[in-house]
């Protein structure tokens, strides 16, 4: 079926709320189905208790997701903004992701921590951030970070069933892309990879948002003989490196990119696992491309130019390629 | 109130409904940008507050700040073409609606994190005190701020450490898409801070000259050193959450009840009775704030677009 990212979510969430009575839905206007339409209908299904409004708490909220999944609940806890998460760090940080370890693997945190981030809409440096490579920092954290409407539904059903805090962090500008979905989206594995186009020249691993930029980059790059294979890799913690590294001992060229910015970046982590992995498959170095290192302003050129988007890919494929030792 | 303080909130009051009603036409032709958050409705609070303060006194909002700018003395031309994103804004087009800044006129904080600008303004406070001012910090916040962890941690702290800062909220009864019974069981506002020993007052912000009169009162307290006050502001949001906010989950006030409430035309009425403008002067102050805002519109398309080598050099300062 044609659906949106948006709505793929929001049933994804209703089959959980009918499948298990423990899973409800909490966070801030929720009931009214958010800023992005992805709660609605909900509490009409499910009612006030399961489809929980909160106050503007962050702290307080992810404290009580946490403690109320550790008490045998299934909370998915919506923080609206990835720049709120910071408010939420704390609980999530230092209670729930250490929750088993410091208990002696007594207790389990069962929780989904949903959130959004990108930039694209004029929404300034606090609602536009990409933040996800802090949450990769944390053992005990899994992170999921899905680019497709099919992946953020069944890799939302995964989080839901995981016996460990997971953060699955959506991407504002693609909610509203339509896209075929299977009627039944069977759960997602955590921790497994797609290859989402084959190809034997160069591989791109990509993120979220800018899935569709590499695979756009593919289509143009293809035309003039370059045959990339782009990677989403969904889930963040735990990387499934070894889908980047039979990938690369092929096409002996890696490009990761994300819209976060380079440094302390995603990026980062894949290019040094991958450089370790893969050393003697690799032809030229990992290029990275990212966000230049300021934060997101407002002013409509400017968002645009610091964007990364396909332009940017097919710079680092053509880059990787001309760096290759003959 | 005396008649010109009377007539310079008004004049206030009609720059910035002028403006706001200006920027949300601007939205829907997509010459200002990102999430607009308008004051109409609130300007009352906005002029009275903020036409007591000193120049040098300080003031921090958060994402509904565009009235709260204007009020503290912000250049309307510059105001706009931030908005619009432009260079000659007042933070060169890389703050933005919710991030309005203006140091000059000690505007030194707007945000689009709900509750982020309160401990900033304790702060502000703070260095004033250190440095033996008597300058005070104001802080507008709406009613959903007061459930963050921010506001009660800066209660207990301005209370603990006696400081010269004056938390104003709004409280429009809304937060997004909730009335504030779904966040709080607390009605009031006011009501929260006793045990602190703040002093504390609600107001009908639709009145104008009642806002002045206890802001004043409560400003004097915290002028003389007496520690923080609070002042809770009951007004309405006559437009969404947002602009573009659908807006479907309250009634509507009707056109002629909004007649009677409307802070603006309410100022009006009241000093034409005490005498304080007569309607001529009334409406040059209107028609002059709309000619204001033609001028700023116009100004601020003029001004270039920032660079991306000005976005880079903003991000550290050495
Ligand atoms: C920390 C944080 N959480 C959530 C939001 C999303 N949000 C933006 S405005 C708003 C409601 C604010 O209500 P209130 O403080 O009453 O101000 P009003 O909009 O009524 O002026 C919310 C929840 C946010 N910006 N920041
Ligand atoms: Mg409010």
């Amino acid at each position: 079926m044609r659906t949106t990212y948006a709505k793929a979510v929001g049933r994804a969430l209703a089959e959980a709320m009918r499948a298990d009575e423990r899973v409800l839905v909490i966070g801030e206007d929720v009931s009214a189905g958010g800023p992005f339409t992805i709660t609605s209908g909900l509490v009409e299904e499910f009612g006030v208790d399961r489809v929980r409004d909160t106050p503007i708490s962050e702290a307080a909220i992810t404290g009580i997701a946490t403690g109320a999944a550790q008490s045998g609940l299934r909370p998915v806890l919506e923080i609206m903004y990835i720049d709120f998460l910071t408010l939420a760090l704390d609980q999530l940080v230092n209670t729930a992701a250490k929750a088993r370890f410091m208990s002696g693997g007594q207790l389990s945190v069962p929780m989904v921590l949903r959130t959004q981030g990108g930039a694209g809409q004029r929404a300034g440096a606090q609602h536009s951030q990409s933040l996800e490579s802090w949450l990769c920092h944390v053992p005990g954290l899994k992170v999921v970070m899905p680019s497709r409407a099919v992946d953020a539904a069944g890799l939302l059903a995964g989080a839901i069933a995981d016996p460990d805090p997971v953060v699955v962090v959506e991407n504002k500008t693609l909610y509203f892309r339509t896209e075929e979905v299977p009627d039944a989206v069977a759960p997602a594995p955590i921790g497994r990879a797609a290859v989402l186009r084959p190809g034997r020249d160069v591989t791109v691993v990509a993120l979220s948002r800018m899935v569709h930029e590499a695979l756009a980059a593919a289509d143009e790059l293809a035309r003039e003989g370059i045959e990339v294979e782009v990677i989403d890799p969904r889930t963040l913690v735990p990387l499934d490196l070894d889908t980047i590294t039979d990938s690369v001992a092929r096409t002996n060229h890696l490009v990761v990119a994300h819209e976060a910015v380079g440094a302390g970046g995603f990026g980062a982590e894949v290019a040094a696992a991958a450089g370790h992995a893969a050393f003697d498959d690799l032809d030229a170095p990992v290029e990275r491309v990212a966000a230049p290192f300021q934060p997101i302003p407002v002013s409509p050129g400017l968002e645009d130019a610091y964007l990364p988007g396909a332009a940017d890919v097919r710079a680092a494929v053509l880059a990787v390629l001309n760096r290759s030792a003959p | 109130m005396n008649a010109d303080q009377a007539r310079s909130v008004l004049r206030t009051m009609w720059r910035i409904r002028a403006f706001e009603e200006r920027v949300g036409r601007l939205k829907r032709s997509d010459e200002v940008h990102g999430l607009i958050h308008l004051s109409i409705g609130g300007e009352g609070v906005a002029a009275a507050v903020c036409g007591q303060l000193r120049d040098n006194d300080v003031v921090y909002s958060g994402h509904r700040a565009h009235g709260h700018v204007l009020a503290k003395g912000a250049p309307m031309p510059e105001t706009m073409a931030e908005l619009m994103g432009r260079e000659g804004g007042l933070c060169r087009g890389m703050g933005g609606s919710m991030h309005l800044v203006d140091v000059a006129h000690g505007m030194l904080g707007a945000t689009g994190v709900v509750g982020g600008t309160v401990p900033a303004a304790l702060g502000s406070a703070l260095a004033a005190r250190m440095r033996g001012e008597d300058t005070v910090s104001v802080v507008f916040f709406g009613d959903g701020a007061v459930q963050a962890g921010t506001f009660a941690e800066s209660v207990n702290l301005a209370a603990l450490w006696r400081l010269p800062v004056v938390l104003v909220c709004e409280n429009n009864g809304f937060a997004e898409f909730s009335p504030r019974s779904a966040h709080t069981p607390v009605e009031r506002v006011s009501d929260l801070v006793a045990p602190w020993g703040i002093p504390a007052a609600t107001v009908d912000g639709n009145d104008a000259v009642a806002v002045w009169e206890e802001f004043g009162r409560l400003l004097a307290g915290v002028r003389a050193g007496e520690g923080p006050a609070l002042l809770e502001a009951l007004t309405h949001r006559l437009r969404g959450h947002y602009e573009g906010d659908p807006d479907r989950y309250r009634v509507a006030v009707a056109a002629e009840e909004w007649q009677e409430r409307d802070p603006v035309l309410r100022l009006e009425r009241t000093g034409l009775e005490r005498g304080w403008f007569d309607a001529d002067e009334a409406k040059a102050v209107r028609e002059a704030a709309h000619a204001e805002v033609e001028d700023a519109v116009a100004w601020a398309r003029e001004s270039p677009w920032p660079t991306p080598e000005l976005a880079s050099s903003l991000v550290y300062g050495s």
